[in-house]
């Protein structure tokens, strides 16, 4: 690869690839590599592609993208021109799909995306349900080149932004603008980039640095690394526009070890940009210097914290600090240096704000949260997958139109938004827009962007331990509130979802919780308690029920509710007295019964029935005897 | 790796234009975790002395921060690590179920090595493919979309490595 000596070399390389490169009469298929899609099988469909190819002497170009959204049916593929998806691809339809659609431009029905066996498959892409309402502003990309060839990133217009800052805008321009657009921070809480970067470039000092936080260790959260899986080249063009304008010559990227793919595909990506001359010492033959190094992370939740992932980078244990010092300040980034820190979508994002402009982007979106934002929509929803809608749009539109709906037709009970740190969303709300300051109103919040549905078989008290328990063993324990008192809430919950809860619990929990979100250093444990706190809001006859009645309405919790056997619907197989471990089901020549006194309400014989001739119900509540 | 090894301003990266010897000693600590690790796969006490004399950290130091770190491990682990995601998606789609069946099968709670090291078993926060929860994975490999059955044939497997 040449070096590019300046501004001018990367048109005329930009305009040499796009003529080049996904030339319209070459067939082309992009096939999926992203980590779901080779999990399920990638590579072997991709040799049978080639093989296939080879033999029938076609010149096929095959693409392997990063992770296309609908990670669900993977391994999935779209083949051009004729825009058709396909999902859940296996090597033995290699064949097919050459004669039928590469040669014979007909779509290969077997492999077409269908709502279910007995509806219609659709064949194009852009029709199908997933795809319709999405709008790709950060994964522009992704799905669309190989993240391992940079020139495909510059073919479809990559570090055109790039060319046009260093060319024609000065560094205040580029600020002004992203500060115009209202770029606000995709990681969670929602701060303007454009007030970050102008706190960053005001601050004390020659030497600054920008900072990509790929830590995403919320749990349910895999948005940062397809971005950086599937398009890094994205990354390091926002970063870059970053540094131009707030003159930061050093920049790091910070990803969680659990992301091996996304460390290589990094790497390999910034060896490229260095080769081109687009990363390194006079970028493009300006006096303009700027490097990235990867830091690893290794495996401490806490990490993606801002303060505490400066201490992880300077190799210290990865406990918070009070701000300030803020990040952007002098002595408060790394190694003391003012310190730029977004996370990897905002960076994403920034490309296109400087090519199109910042009212394209206030185009988008609502007033107050322009642009998109990129859901990891999972739990028990139709469609799981990845993707990407204008801000504004309702919860609802996100969970029937583009995830389908409930699994198995059960019932929608809530949705969980913001990860640990979010709360849970009934469905009498199902019909509020989702943006920053919304989500905010009702109790939850926009987080880092997990979206994770329940139905009726989730319990809520048991989703609220769940997020409680993460964030207890992720704690770091230099706070008393956040270490002792999500300790305490865990205890309480742990109490209630055994059957052993009492009145004036809830009283409790919501008392420690108010106490524990005031006094936490951090945001770690600012937030524990939230899904706690709303599902108490939303759902608490819910607590009430396990507390009062011993009873759990999802059957989700062990050691709730009383224990029966339906005799008008069993049909005597006996496979629930062979799974009792306690002898608590007890044979008559009739029929099978459980005797309360050994039961231990272990459930075992409940998903034991094949029938569900098992009954789990509410616990008689005991009239109160007044002697006198 | 061996700690002997290491080029500290190699591993550094570029920031070590603008950083003193102390602070890039101390900056490629957790790198040379890794590096350490990723040879012996856990990190043995005489590469941990080895380092601390390298780097100039004083060892209590050297080992309460890889302590920090839960990627970290004091002693040998097994020669297959399973490691079953306990993220969001997974748990509401079952994945304590998996992790129970695994245990049952090798006769270690979560966190535990085989006596004999044939196995590791670890839960992890996320792995990142949601999309296909319940996912484990088998040391490099992810495998998602686990029903009972699965799980079966992938313990089967397992063992026979
Ligand atoms: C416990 C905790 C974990 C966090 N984890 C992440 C993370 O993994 N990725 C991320 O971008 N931000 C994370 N944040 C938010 C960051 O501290 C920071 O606000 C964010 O990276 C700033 O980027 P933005 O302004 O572009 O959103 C976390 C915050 C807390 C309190
Ligand atoms: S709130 Fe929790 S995670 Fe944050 S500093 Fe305090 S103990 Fe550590
Ligand atoms: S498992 Fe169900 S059907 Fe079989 S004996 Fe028990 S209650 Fe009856
Ligand atoms: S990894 Fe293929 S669609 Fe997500
Ligand atoms: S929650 Fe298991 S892979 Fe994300």
């Amino acid at each position: 690869m040449e070096r590019l000596k300046s501004i001018d070399d990367l048109k005329k390389l930009s305009d040499r690839l796009k003529d080049e490169t996904f030339r319209p009469e070459i067939p082309r298929v992009r096939l999926c590599s992203g980590t779901a899609c080779t999990a399920t099988g990638t590579p072997k469909v991709l040799s049978a592609m080639e093989e296939e190819a080879g033999k029938r002497g076609i010149n096929l170009d095959i693409v392997k993208t990063g992770c296309q959204g609908l990670c669900q049916k993977g391994p999935v593929m779209k083949v051009e021109p004729q825009g058709l998806f396909y999902q859940k691809l296996k090597p033995e339809h290699a064949k097919a799909i050459i004669s039928y659609t590469v040669l014979g431009n007909i779509p290969y029905r077997q492999s077409l995306y269908r709502d279910n066996i007995l509806s219609e498959p659709i064949p194009e892409m852009t029709d199908v349900p997933f795809y319709k309402k999405q709008l790709r502003i950060a994964l522009r990309n992704n799905g669309l080149i190989d993240p391992k060839n940079i020139h495909h990133y510059i073919a479809v217009g990559g570090y055109s932004a790039l060319g046009k800052a260093l060319g024609s805008m000065t560094p205040d321009r580029v600020l002004n603008e992203v500060d115009k657009a209202n770029l606000r921070g995709r990681g969670g809480a929602g701060f303007p980039a454009g007030k970050k970067w102008k706190h960053t470039k005001s601050a004390q000092g020659k030497t600054k640095l920008v900072i990509a936080n790929g830590d995403e260790g919320d749990p349910g959260a895999f948005m940062d690394r397809s971005v950086m899986e599937g398009d890094p080249h994205s990354l390091f063009e926002g970063m870059l526009l970053c540094a131009y304008a707030i003159g930061a010559d050093y920049g790091m990227i910070y990803v969680r070890h659990e992301y091996p793919l996304a460390v290589k595909n990094l790497t390999h990506a910034i060896n490229q940009a260095m080769e081109l001359g687009i990363l390194g010492k006079n970028i493009l033959g300006t006096n303009f210097n700027f490097t990235i190094d990867i830091r690893e992370g290794a495996g401490a939740f806490v990490c993606g914290e801002s303060t505490a992932l400066v201490a992880s980078v300077e190799g210290e244990r990865g406990f918070p600090r009070p701000r300030p010092p803020r990040l952007s300040e002098r002595g408060g980034g790394v190694w003391g240096y003012p310190s730029n820190l977004n996370n990897i979508e905002t960076y994403v994002c920034v490309p296109p704000i400087i090519e199109k402009g910042a009212d394209w982007f206030m185009g988008i979106g609502t007033k107050n949260s322009p642009g998109t934002k990129v859901f990891a929509l999972t739990g028990k929803v139709v469609n799981t997958g990845l993707v990407e809608v204008p801000m504004g749009i309702t919860l609802k539109e996100i969970i029937y139109d583009i995830g389908g709906g409930v699994m198995d037709g059960k019932k929608f009970k809530a949705v969980q938004t913001g990860g640990p740190s979010g709360g849970c969303i009934p469905e009498r709300l199902l019909d509020t827009p989702v943006d920053f300051d919304t989500l905010a109103k009702v109790g939850s919040m926009m987080g880092s962007g997990g979206m994770v549905v329940l139905d009726e078989d989730n319990c809520m008290v048991d989703v609220a331990k769940y997020f409680l328990s993460f964030c207890k063993s992720e704690s770091c324990g230099k706070c008393p509130p956040c270490r002792i008192g999500t300790y305490q809430m865990l205890e309480i919950l742990e109490k209630i979802t055994t059957g052993k809860g009492e009145s004036g619990d809830i009283e409790k929990l919501t008392a420690i919780g108010e106490k524990v979100k005031e006094s936490a250093l951090c945001g770690l444990g600012n937030s524990a308690p939230n899904p706690v706190l709303t599902t108490i809001k939303y759902f608490r006859d819910e607590y009430e029920e396990h507390i009062h009645d011993k009873y759990c309405r999802a059957k989700a919790c062990s050691g709730l509710g009383v224990y029966s056997i339906d005799h008008e619907q069993c049909f005597l197989c006996g496979l629930c007295k062979q799974a009792c471990g306690f002898d608590a089901v007890k044979e008559t020549s009739r029929s099978f019964f459980i005797d309360q006194d050994y039961c231990t309400k272990c459930k075992a014989c409940y998903l034991a029935c094949p029938i569900g001739a098992v009954k789990i119900e509410k616990q008689k509540r005991k009239s109160v005897s007044v002697s006198g | 790796m061996k700690a002997a090894e290491f080029d500290v301003n190699e591993k550094i990266g570029n920031v070590r234009e603008i950083l003193t010897d102390t602070q890039k000693k101390r900056g490629i600590l957790i790198h040379a975790f890794q590096q350490i690790q990723k040879e012996h796969n856990y990190l043995p006490e005489e590469q941990l002395r080895l380092l601390s004399r390298k780097l100039d950290i004083p060892l209590s130091e050297v080992y309460s921060t890889a302590s920090f770190y839960k990627h970290f491990y004091f002693k040998p682990r097994g020669k297959n690590v399973v490691c079953v995601c306990a993220g969001t998606a997974c748990h509401v789609r079952g994945s304590h179920k998996v992790l129970e069946k695994f245990e049952e099968a090798f006769g270690v709670k979560e966190g535990e090595t085989t006596p004999d090291l044939a196995l590791t078993l670890e839960t992890v926060g996320c792995v990142g493919c949601c999309g296909l929860a319940p996912v484990v994975t088998v040391n490099e490999d992810v495998v998602g979309d686990l029903s009972v059955k699965r799980v079966e044939a992938l313990i089967k497997e397992v063992k026979g490595k």
